[in-house]
């Protein structure tokens, strides 16, 4: 008897182990599936709208054929700004981290502030920046839009910048250090080429991560139906475009807005494997 | 002094400058991360003010939502966004550790990464795309398949069925929470993973020798350990959920009222202040929704800031 009751128990333990895989498996699968599932409907959907009219010719009125030549203007402006604003602070903030304050009190009372905005809602910046640039403005600008988005690509860049410059060998500094060089030449000369590509991938998950944000500028930098390189003055986005225009009750606006989220997607998902590909070049090397 | 030192001199002032200048910047740089998130602070209470002065406590706790009558309270939206989040870590927390047992314990090698990447792209998809994809694809699809499937056997049980009553919408609270499952499952599965790996082989070895099944392994020896990691990665995955806004916006219905049932429309902060944050007219309104933004951020500060804690603690650990 003792032989049955342990072969029993044994072969019970088996399956729950058996189940566990196969739940794993299951899920690792169900994981999958809803990117193949999405990914295709977007191409499904938006693939068929994709022609050079889409590139070349304004939104138009309901009811008639258009493309996205004005939000796709628009989305890249504002991404450049915030860039262009986000970076330099960013990069600066993550450069006292790693090199002057690396063992302060401060560093880490920023990293952990720094964290909590890297996940922070993002419509509750577009609030802020509403409430500092908009309404004292008196009107929507695409600089606040900038401005909202760059407050999203800065603590992208801290991180990245702290992390990649605390991965730069003490050695290189110290080589620095003992030739005469000045610290501040030793970060921008020696340090940051060191650390480059890692510091670039920040800023490309930067791009990739605003690229797509739609809530921050629904009442910063709004919408435009028409072409408008004024940066003060409303300037019309890729994702605010696909809001109304999916939202709306026409085929053509729905068809454009699922063609303007394929665009989207495929930008985000380019960006992002070019940072992947980045860093595994730069670990190699 | 010969002209030769003089100029020496000089060089080495301006350089001695060139690092103080540069020291400073970047550290101007560090506070103004602090200052960003006390800035976003202030503001949020300074135009939260006036509503939350007219209301006072009771804006938490109304239901009544009327912009018309200019009477706003914040309950069914806090609401919203505490049940769609909840549906999505229901799903989001199993699954996502699932996966992560599969990856690190029996994925083989060579397969490891490339489904790692595919699980973290979901992370990188934007939140518009999950919501025009709910909106024409998923929720159409629930409204046929899921949904009347709920209605007709949870909806008879008695106690639980008015959860799951009325028409089959398609979109609401149900379906917002299913899209934020799959928003969320990266966040999940990658911070589990790691912590996973982080776990000494020495541990892992021991129980195999002891003659555990790969379960009895993960369930009794890495999970125990990896414990913190774990609830930290969940709560990051919480904040996300709680904050989400567009592709719950396209899905949610945005209906100001609490319903028992998790088929109806309803409303989450997020959405209420992207619908209608721009067409607010008066000074009230656009005060309400802002002190809505505010709670909102409250909330998912708490929870970040758990949730980083926690992650902290055991970075520490391993490091």
């Amino acid at each position: 008897m003792p032989d049955k009751v342990s072969s029993s128990r044994y072969s019970g333990r088996r399956r729950n182990n058996a189940v566990a895989m196969a739940l794993s498996l299951a899920a690792t699968a169900f994981g999958l599936g809803w990117l193949v599932l999405i990914l295709g409907s977007l191409l499904w959907e938006g693939f068929s709208g994709l022609s050079l009219a889409v590139f070349t010719e304004m939104t138009p009125p309901p009811g008639a054929s258009g493309g996205l030549l004005n939000p796709i203007v628009g989305s890249l402006a504002l991404t450049g700004l915030a860039v262009l604003i986000g970076t330099p602070i960013g990069i600066l903030a993550g450069t006292y981290m790693a090199e002057y304050g690396r063992y302060d009190r401060l560093t880490s009372v920023v990293r952990f502030i720094n964290d909590i905005l890297l996940s922070a809602p993002s419509i509750v910046v577009g609030l802020f920046i509403y409430e500092i640039m908009v309404a004292p403005m008196g009107h929507f600008s695409g600089w606040a839009g900038g401005v909202a988005l760059a407050v999203l690509v800065i603590p992208v860049v801290v991180r990245t910048t702290e992390d990649m410059l605390t991965l730069v060998p003490n050695a290189l500094r110290e080589a620095a250090t003992s030739i005469g060089l000045p610290r501040s030449l030793s970060i921008t000369r020696i340090c940051y080429r060191a650390a480059r590509a890692g510091m670039l991938t920040g800023v490309l998950l930067a791009v990739a991560r605003i690229s797509g944000e739609t809530a921050p500028l629904l009442f910063t930098s709004l919408n435009n139906q028409f072409w408008s390189t004024n940066l003060n003055a409303p300037v019309a986005s890729l994702p605010v475009v696909i809001f109304q225009f999916a939202l709306s009750p026409y085929k053509d606006w729905q068809a454009l807005a699922w063609t303007g989220a394929l665009i989207i997607t495929l930008a985000v998902l380019i960006l992002s494997i070019t940072a992947r590909a980045l860093v595994t070049t730069g670990k190699q090397s | 002094m010969s002209a030769e030192a003089v100029t020496r001199a000089k060089v080495l002032d301006r350089l001695r400058l060139g690092d103080a200048v540069f020291c400073h910047l970047t550290r101007a740089a560090a506070l103004g991360v602090l200052l960003l998130l006390s800035g976003v602070i202030i503001s949020l209470i300074d135009g939260s003010i006036p509503a939350l002065r007219t209301f006072g406590f009771g804006f938490f706790v109304s239901e009544r939502w009327n912009p018309v009558t200019d009477n706003f309270g914040a309950l069914p939206a806090i609401y919203g966004t505490v049940l769609t989040s909840f549906i999505a870590m229901l799903i989001a927390v199993p699954v996502g550790l699932m996966i992560a047992f599969f990856l690190t314990e029996l994925c083989p090698q060579w397969l490891r990464r490339p489904i790692g990447i595919a699980i973290e792209l979901l992370a990188g998809i934007p939140s518009i795309i999950y919501g025009i994809w709910g909106l024409f694809v998923f929720a159409p699809f629930l409204q046929e398949t899921l949904q009347p499937f709920l209605i007709n056997t949870l909806g008879n049980v008695p106690g639980i069925g008015s959860a799951f009553a009325g028409p089959p919408y398609g979109i609401g609270m149900l379906t917002s929470g299913l899209i934020l499952s799959i928003m969320v499952l990266p966040f999940v599965t990658s911070i589990t993973r790691d912590v996973f790996e982080a776990v000494p082989p020495v541990l892992k070895e021991a129980a195999y020798g002891l003659g555990c099944t790969t379960w009895e392994v993960v369930r009794n020896v890495v999970l125990p350990y990896a414990r913190v990691g774990v609830i930290g990665g969940i709560m990051l995955a919480l904040g996300r959920a709680l904050g989400e806004t567009m592709a719950v916006t396209f899905v949610i219905g945005n209906a100001h009222r609490i319903s028992a049932s998790v088929l109806a429309p309803g409303t989450t902060i997020s959405a209420t202040i992207a619908n209608e944050f721009t067409e607010a007219v008066g000074d009230l309104y656009t005060s309400a929704l802002i002190a809505l933004g505010l709670i909102l951020f409250v909330i998912t500060f708490i929870v970040l800031a758990i949730a980083r804690y926690l992650l902290l603690r055991i970075e520490r650990r391993i490091g």
